[in-house]
């Protein structure tokens, strides 16, 4: 499976836990058990010392998301050992052993919440099965407690260090014969903990993909075309390899049409290009600087931001390409609705901006690759580096590095497989460090969209008819990487009378996940054009939304149900968090606006306040945050840093972000051209999760959709003004 | 040619063309890894470390002009008063998510501190305006500057 359709096989994944993810944890995990220096492997992710220290292994990649912590604690609680004696270690690259290692969709929770469970209770139940054997009893007399066995009819103790040994005679249990804790009895679940690595974090010690050094090691920089996937027509590769330090300096071709997700869809293959290695990176960007690379023309160098728009316009005022969905008569139903509303929608492309630039090292050795990437989808990373350099896939090590953020973008390798090429043609280590002007330029953007909306209400603040032309990007019935909406979109199966129709133009621009993906847009414009109905009935926002919902606890089937009743439930708790009920009183200038969104299986509603001045700047004062993702916060730390970042970061995207095309090209380059939300704008967000009797599920997303259109809103109901179009600009609001 | 630089009170030497930014020269000839590149145009803060005290954008420093100067960097705050308070907050707190930016953070907090040991809201937003947070741990960062000073967190 390739990052691409990540979030097309959702079903999939969920559906392979819970067939085979069980007997795969439990295979032995040679490389462990051959580094382990005497420790005594239970299972593929957990050892014990003599001392008692515990070793497991976190399997995922982190990314800032803080699945290095999260998921040992789910081990850890159920193999019952005291969380101060738990050594944490970064697994292999061996989903034969682990199943899929990634960091994409929130999935971990949901994938993992059972398996790593069972996985603490077989190794648990083993260390029972050794003490009763050595004190002749049966295990149903013995019991644990943090760290040791006890022989409960004599309150006789042993250590699981102790044990370690004797338990390698003893046969795993079946996971599923074992019962679980009682939540009551959690020691280390729902208990805060801060990130294993946070001590190294602090201090500065080497920890991501950027900090990897290798004995020998050269310094590369990769010069691509601006206009993405251009040929080199020429370089000047004597000049750069004139200055002091350079070493190497050569074209790579690449094949960047090869590997191609879908038809007319951008390959995975290397982009071509100029690389540089030095001693040193500042020596090769110096002598990148003297390359004078001129670039072959290209057939999208024509692309414009300013083009797709008026080609979006084009396309929907003709028919709709697709048609995914027509429920009832929407032509009638509008015709007999008290008030309609139309409304056409934009938002732009995004970059993922990862404060770490792309970097990647690789070490090519007697036909063995070896390579350190702080990617969130390692295994794909192997795989499309053997097909692009021609190996075998057991010829190459990925090691998993922690990443300085993800959001999306590292589920891509294209990094991966410039250091692997650039290291076997340099014959040396090679540390491969994008600038953060070569990072801007080849993202794999969050594709831009517009919609056409149209709709209706009667007299009682119902919504009678709904109409979205969505007019996006793709060829033929295939959307470009991340550029979809499925039929089912909300409020979908809500409303009777309902069109979703769609219309695609072809891009030339390469695309894909970023947090939240989808939802981090259609959350926009779905919530807003809700807003501009209620707004027109003339009902509260709220109780509008709450009405929409209707008064089934879950519409529609597995995977794509839609369980109303948790959404209405957060709604509810949003209101009254944040005083929603008494926002008339706010002063002029100022507002409250709501939204609320499903997506990663969690359920959110969120309400912003902002003031608005006569100049058009913004201020969001407070968000408040209803979630509902089931019936544990497995870290609370974790959990509240994770909803409150994501709040801000959507903030952020809204109010300051886009990427815009011109002549094929990304026109921003770095910061100054692309801002982020910095501390001084940043609000207090305060956050609610209600506990309901549902699967814990993931929190690196769901947050996020939402608050971009409770602050739109907020801002309508500051100023009158409609926002239709991100980012918000001062122009947009001026008095 | 080669430049002798005090790095956390111990001279240090480093062998390399006088227009490198001494970000590179601590990262890659010296090692201290903590400074990170983020931008390489002053705009993400990523890179902070103290010269004589004050706190600056690495990447933007030729080593040639470092002269004498006192640098410290990530790697020293645990010698230092002020910055072992604040890394200890930072870690109470847990305010990292990547951490990526975190070194230039506490870098920008600890001077801030050793300057106005009980800084307002304002003073914060001030001194900690230059550091991007991409993970948005901005609620924390403040909560964190607080709790360091000695101070009730909003």
């Amino acid at each position: 499976m390739t990052y691409h359709d990540l979030n097309a096989n959702r079903r999939e994944i969920l559906t392979s836990v819970g067939a085979g993810g069980l007997t795969l944890a439990f295979s032995m995990a040679s490389k462990a058990e051959a580094q382990d220096g005497g420790l005594k492997p239970l299972n593929a992710y957990v050892r014990l010392a003599p001392d008692g220290k515990v070793t497991i292994q976190a399997k995922n990649p982190e990314v800032g998301q803080g699945v290095r912590t999260m998921l040992p604690m789910l081990i850890a609680e159920e193999l019952d050992v005291a969380w101060e004696d738990v050594v944490i270690e970064t697994a292999p690259n061996d989903p034969k052993t682990y199943g899929r290692q990634f960091a994409g969709g929130s999935m971990a929770t949901p994938m993992h919440w059972e398996e790593l469970r069972r996985v603490g209770a077989v190794a648990r139940a083993m260390l029972i099965q050794a003490a009763a054997t050595a004190w002749n009893c049966g295990p149903g007399d013995c019991t644990t407690a943090p760290g040791e066995v006890i022989h409960t009819p004599s309150g006789k103790k042993r250590t699981y260090g102790s044990l370690a040994l004797a338990c390698a005679s003893v046969t795993p249990p079946d996971p599923k014969s074992l019962t679980l804790k009682d939540p009551k009895a959690y020691r280390i679940i729902g208990k805060p903990k801060a990130q294993y690595d946070v001590a190294k974090i602090v201090t500065g010690q080497p920890l991501f993909g950027i900090d990897v050094r290798r004995p020998g090691m050269l310094y590369a920089t990769y010069e691509k075309a601006p206009v993405f996937a251009a040929k080199v027509a020429s370089a000047d590769l004597e000049a750069a390899k004139s200055v002091k330090g350079v070493r190497k300096a050569f074209v790579v071709d690449g094949d960047p049409n090869a590997f191609a997700p879908g038809p007319g869809q951008i390959g995975q293959g290397l982009m071509p290009g100029v690389a540089v290695v030095a001693d040193s990176w500042w020596a090769a960007r110096k002598g990148r600087d003297k390359l004078n690379t001129k670039w072959a023309d290209h057939p999208t160098s024509k692309q414009s931001s300013k083009l797709f728009a008026e080609q979006a316009k084009t396309l929907a005022a003709g028919k709709a390409q697709r048609t995914p969905r027509n429920d009832g008569d929407v032509d009638a139903a509008l015709k007999a609705s008290a008030k309609t509303v139309e409304a056409a929608y934009f938002y732009p492309f995004l970059s993922h901006a990862n404060l770490e630039p792309q970097n990647c090292t690789a070490e090519y050795k007697d036909g063995k690759l070896e390579i350190w990437a702080p990617t969130q989808n390692p295994e794909p990373g192997r795989q499309l580096v053997a097909k692009t350099l021609g190996m075998k896939p057991e010829d190459i090590t990925v090691h998993m590095v922690r990443g300085g953020g993800g959001f999306g973008r590292r589920l891509a390798n294209d990094y991966m497989v410039e250091a692997a090429w650039i290291a076997r043609e340099a014959g040396a280590p090679v540390k491969l460090l994008w600038t953060r002007e070569d990072d801007m330029a080849h993202d794999h953007y969050r594709p831009a969209g517009f919609h056409f909306f149209r709709g209706g209400v009667d007299a009682a603040g119902n919504v009678t008819a709904w109409h979205d032309h969505f007019v996006s990007f793709g060829e033929g019935t295939g959307f470009s990487p991340s550029a979809g909406m499925g039929p089912t979109e909300f409020p979908a199966r809500f409303v009777q009378n309902c069109r979703l129709e769609v219309s695609t133009m072809p891009l030339g621009v390469p695309t894909g996940p970023l947090r939240a993906p989808g939802s981090n847009a259609l959350a926009f414009v779905m919530q807003s054009f809700i807003d501009e109905l209620a707004h027109a009935a003339n009902a509260d926002p709220l109780a509008f939304q709450i009405k929409l919902l209707g008064d089934k606890d879950v519409v529609g089937e597995a995977p794509a149900a839609y369980a109303a009743g948790r959404m209405r439930g957060v709604l509810k708790a949003v209101g009254e968090m944040s005083g929603w009920a008494n926002r008339g009183k706010l002063p002029k200038g100022e507002g409250m606006g709501v939204a609320c969104y499903y997506s990663h299986l969690g359920y959110f509603a969120e309400v912003a306040h902002v003031a608005c001045s006569p100049d058009g700047a913004v201020k969001v004062k407070k968000v408040w945050v209803a979630a509902d993702v089931g019936s544990q916060i497995i870290n609370p730390m974790g959990a509240m840093n994770q909803v409150q970042g994501s709040v801000i970061d959507g903030l952020s995207a809204a109010l300051h972000q886009q990427i815009t095309i011109d002549g094929g090209r990304a026109e921003q380059s770095n910061f100054t051209d692309y801002p982020l939300m910095r501390i001084s704008e940043a609000p207090q967000v305060e956050v609610q999760f209600l506990k309901t009797n549902f699967p814990p599920t993931g929190l690196g997303e769901p947050a996020l959709p939402p608050v971009i259109p409770a602050l739109t809103n907020a801002i309508f109901a500051a100023t009158g003004k409609r926002v239709r179009s991100l980012p918000v600009t001062p122009d947009m609001l001026k008095a | 040619m080669a430049y002798t630089l005090n790095v956390n009170g111990k001279a240090v030497s480093a062998d390399v063309d006088g227009d490198t930014p001494l970000l590179w020269v601590l990262r890659d000839t010296l090692g201290f890894v903590g400074t990170k590149y983020g931008c390489g145009v002053a705009a993400c803060g990523a890179c902070t470390v103290h010269v004589d005290g004050e706190p600056m954008r690495s990447c933007q420093i030729p080593v040639e002009s470092v002269g004498k100067a006192k640098v410290s960097t990530i790697e020293g705050m645990a010698a230092h008063p002020v910055g072992k308070k604040v890394q200890a907050a930072w870690m109470e707190l847990d305010v990292a998510q990547c951490g990526y930016c975190q070194a230039g953070q506490i870098m920008s907090a600890t001077a801030l501190l050793a300057k106005t040991p009980k800084p307002t809201d304002a003073q914060i937003d001030e001194a900690m305006n230059g550091n991007l947070c991409r993970c948005a741990t901005y609620v924390r960062i403040r909560a964190a500057i607080k709790r360091a000073s000695g101070q009730k967190e909003a």
